[in-house]
């Protein structure tokens, strides 16, 4: 590369050379724009953050029905909202660790019934109250609190008691639990002053970002906490969370400048506003999946060598190429892909194959009849077009299958989990353990391939006690190893979380535990 | 008692009339919903004694016909209720909302009625030479789009490729009136390429069709220029259905533009209303509907009046 080249995009990087001088003279040295801009990028994070300037995100998902109550959230923008202003114990990080955020540190006894989250000290709540363990243990009550209709209530249910004492906050367990901490990672877990009990909707919490306006349904504005804890994050001066439900309208707003990142990127859009000057698409893998699911107890799919029938029938590259526009991955018939930790990289993957798919129909001995597969535009997005791909893919394999269009009012109450064949989403868990007690535990409640196997049933529970993690790796390799050979679920695909950043976010990372890197895009970006 | 201050009485009377015709319907509508309001604020997680304690406090055991009455009086003396989803006065939040809403109607109307009603005069003096023809062919052309197909054209050229105005509009109370205006630019216009067309042709309808009467015959016979003719003889004549398609034209700039809003991220009604529906809010539901209802009589009222007070032969009976 061209030294002077270098020198410039260094100098830009400082303020020194303007962006546009800077872009032209890499144009005069014959450098693409594309290429500039990586130079400049890559220039401009060796400089370290730049402070300052409002960080504008589009998001889908906000309703003025919104409130900023963390136990209430449940979609997009309410999400961004409480990673901005909110800080919760411990996160899990880009590569599947946990981070310290208000816990200092996390221990367990041995038995992993009981842990202690000892509290960072010195840091404080918006309102200028320090942070106790007291106040990490009212959070928790609170959402644990029926009235509280928390989105993490789930998650609370296997608590058996809580305790303070001094700057430790322990929690003791019905059952051992080595996931604890990546549950008390969820978003929902914001801690706030005293729980939240009085006034939960206040918007005061420990992050980065303090409440400056909030009209839901349009706009939330958030401005730097002056006495934030963390230097290394909240570079910016005030972030602002637009509400833009209108696909087109989002990307429109991001071509036009008005705002620096959005998120739900349409895969059939991606390329297209990946061209555009300025602009840029980033995808990373996340746990999200969309699948086909068999009841295991209903005739035809109770017999295993048609569900093995129907899960070598399906072919995932092409689901993945033309359903995702490759922003994805194919799926291995178990809901666990690598961004999960513990993931077993080695187990083989089942590919597409009409001959071995033919010799399981037959070994069946299903009488020919089409197999009805009930889908809706609402199931996923390109289910209906995806269940005719896996139409043609089948009967090449001589399978019939019948669609059946399914209108999306009532899909989830009527037709998902309740009709034997259909198709259906899941957004992911941060852990494995939670991931399969919430779908394929034979007690769970959306146990929607009505997978009853007590191996499989035994192998859960005694991992969740596993602090050893080679062996809980084990553990979970050998259920996946189930779950794909014998389970009801069909899964072609993990989708990727695909966002559009504009070229002057800086500080961007690859980060798949959810979109905006986990939602925590407002707090490590800043703008060059 | 002069008639013509009887008539504008009775079309009051009737108006009003009509304001609670339309409250009963609107309160039947939202109870004959499928589903429990209760049921659907708790969601399947609810417990029997929950749902007994949140009927009871709703009031949902009491008769529809009481509650009905309470609703009604309460909407009359300004108290709309509460939303049951984030428990907020319901008046209070929709104030803001309504006056958006009033707002962008309001630049829009600024614009597109005179507009429309100049190029209706235009078009009927060339009437049948090419500026009618290309006013008419543009005019017609809009309002024939889908009004987010219009939202995304000028969303493409103004603020992606020429980035002349932002591509959300929105607005809050701590901008200047400029900045307003120009975060608005864009909705300000689809809505105006939507409405000026019916507002257009019917200003030029009413005229040609004034301008076969015998007396525009004998102000040629005169002498008069045409344009004298149209505005001095014709125009007056034809007010009275002008007038109505303009009061249509501005309620739908009030109650109809929903699709705009999204489009553009304008916090107005429409979005509110929305928003509410899908979450079963039914009280901020029939606050909507009433003030909509509201909006879309008291318009056709004033054109009602307006067409009576222009209407000689009423303002002067024999």
């Amino acid at each position: 590369m061209n030294d002077e080249l270098k020198y410039l995009a260094g100098r830009a990087a400082q303020g020194r050379v303007s962006r546009r001088a800077f872009m032209g003279r890499a144009a005069a040295l014959g450098i693409s724009a594309g290429m500039a801009g990586n130079m400049l990028a890559s220039a401009v994070s060796a400089q370290g953050a730049v402070k300052g300037g409002t960080l504008r995100i589009g998001s889908v998902g906000g309703e003025s029905t919104n409130s900023l109550d963390p136990a209430l959230a449940a979609s997009q923008v309410p999400y961004h909202n409480l990673n901005t202003f909110g800080e919760t114990l411990v996160e899990v990080k880009a590569d599947g660790s946990i981070g310290y955020r208000l816990a200092e540190s996390v221990e367990s006894t041995s038995d992993a019934k009981t842990w202690m989250f000892k509290m960072r000290s010195g840091v404080e709540f918006h309102n200028g109250k320090t942070v106790t363990a007291e106040d990490a243990m009212r959070t928790m009550e609170r959402h644990s609190n029926d009235d509280a209709q928390s989105g993490a209530l789930g998650i609370m249910r296997g608590i058996e008691s809580m305790k303070v004492e001094g700057d430790v906050f322990s929690v003791t367990l019905t059952t051992p639990n080595a996931d604890l901490p990546y549950l008390l990672a969820d978003y929902h877990l914001q801690i706030q002053p005293d729980g939240g009990f009085d006034d939960p909707a206040a918007g005061i919490g420990a992050g980065a970002y303090m409440l400056e306006a909030n009209e839901p349904g349009a706009r939330h504005l958030w401005k730097k906490n002056p006495n934030y804890w963390d230097d290394t994050r909240g570079h910016v001066d005030e972030v602002e969370i637009l509400v833009i439900n209108d696909a087109t309208a989002r990307m429109a707003a991001l071509q036009s400048g008005q705002v620096h990142i959005v998120n739900r990127v349409d895969p059939k859009v991606a390329q297209l506003l990946g061209r555009s000057p300025g602009v840029q698409v980033v995808n990373v893998g996340g746990p999200g999946h969309y699948v086909f699911i068999m009841h295991c107890d209903t005739e035809p799919f109770a017999n295993n060598h048609l569900r093995m029938a129907l899960k070598l029938a399906i072919n995932r590259q092409e689901m993945v190429d033309k359903i995702l526009n490759g922003y994805g991955t194919v799926g291995n018939d178990f809901p666990i892909n690598a961004a999960y930790p513990l993931f077993d990289e080695t187990i083989p993957q089942r590919e597409y194959d009409p001959a071995a798919a033919a010799e399981h129909y037959k070994m069946s001995g299903h009488d020919g009849s089409p197999i009805v597969l009930r889908v809706a535009d609402g199931a996923f997005p390109g289910a209906v077009e995806a269940a005719q791909l896996y139409q043609q893919s089948a009967a090449a394999a001589g399978i019939p299958l019948e669609i059946k269009r399914e209108p999306n009012d009532g899909y989830w109450s009527d037709v998902w989990n309740v009709q034997p064949f259909c198709a259906s989403y899941w957004g992911g868990r941060p852990v494995q353990d939670q991931m399969y007690s919430t779908a394929y535990l034979s007690s769970a409640d959306w146990n929607d391939t009505r997978f009853f196997n007590d191996k499989f049933d035994e192998l859960l529970l005694s991992a969740r006690a596993e602090l050893d993690l080679s062996k809980r790796k084990g553990i979970y390799s050998e259920m996946a190893h189930i779950m794909r050979d014998e389970g009801g679920l069909i899964c072609p695909m993990f989708n990727d979380y695909v966002d559009g950043l504009s070229d002057k976010v800086q500080g961007w990372e690859k980060d798949g535990t959810g979109e905006l890197m986990g939602g925590r895009a407002s707090q490590v970006c800043w703008l060059a | 008692m002069h008639p013509i201050v009887k008539l504008l009485s009775q079309r009051i009377a009737l108006g009003l009339l009509l304001i609670i015709a339309t409250s009963a319907l609107i309160f039947a509508g939202t109870q004959i919903l499928p589903g429990d309001v209760a049921q659907s604020i708790l969601g399947q997680s609810a417990t029997p004694e929950a749902l007994a304690n949140l009927r009871e406090e709703l009031g949902l055991n009491e008769p529809a016909l009481s509650r009905y009455f309470d609703w009604l009086f309460g909407a009359l003396q300004g108290d709309l209720g509460t939303a049951l989803t984030n428990g907020k006065d319901i008046a209070t939040s929709m104030a803001s909302r309504l006056a958006n809403t009033l707002f962008l109607a309001f630049w829009a109307a600024i614009i597109a009625v005179p507009l429309a009603l100049i190029l209706g005069l235009v078009a009927a003096r060339y009437a049948g030479r090419w500026p009618d023809k290309l006013i008419s062919g543009v005019t017609l052309a809009t309002i024939s789009l889908p009004e987010f197909v219009v939202g995304y054209i000028v969303m493409y050229i103004l603020a992606v490729n020429y980035r002349l105005f932002p591509s959300t509009s929105v607005i809050y109370d701590s901008m200047s009136l400029l900045e307003k205006l120009n975060a608005i630019a864009m909705p300000v216009i689809v809505l105006v390429l939507v409405v000026l067309a019916h507002m257009m042709r019917m200003t030029r309808a009413a005229i040609l069709n004034v301008m076969q009467s015998a007396y525009i015959e004998t102000a040629e016979l005169k002498g008069l220029r045409p344009a004298t003719i149209i505005s001095r003889h014709a125009f007056p004549n034809a007010i009275a259905p002008v007038v109505n398609v303009v009061m249509l034209n501005l309620a739908y700039l009030v109650v109809g533009v929903v699709v705009v809003e999204v489009v553009f991220v304008y916090p107005g009604m429409g979005q509110y209303l929305v928003d509410h529906v899908s979450k079963r809010d039914v009280p901020v539901v029939q606050a909507c509907g009433l003030v909509f209802a509201a909006v879309y009589i008291g318009l056709n009222i004033l054109a009602d009046m307006i067409a009576i007070l222009t209407n000689p032969r009423l303002r002067h009976p024999k």
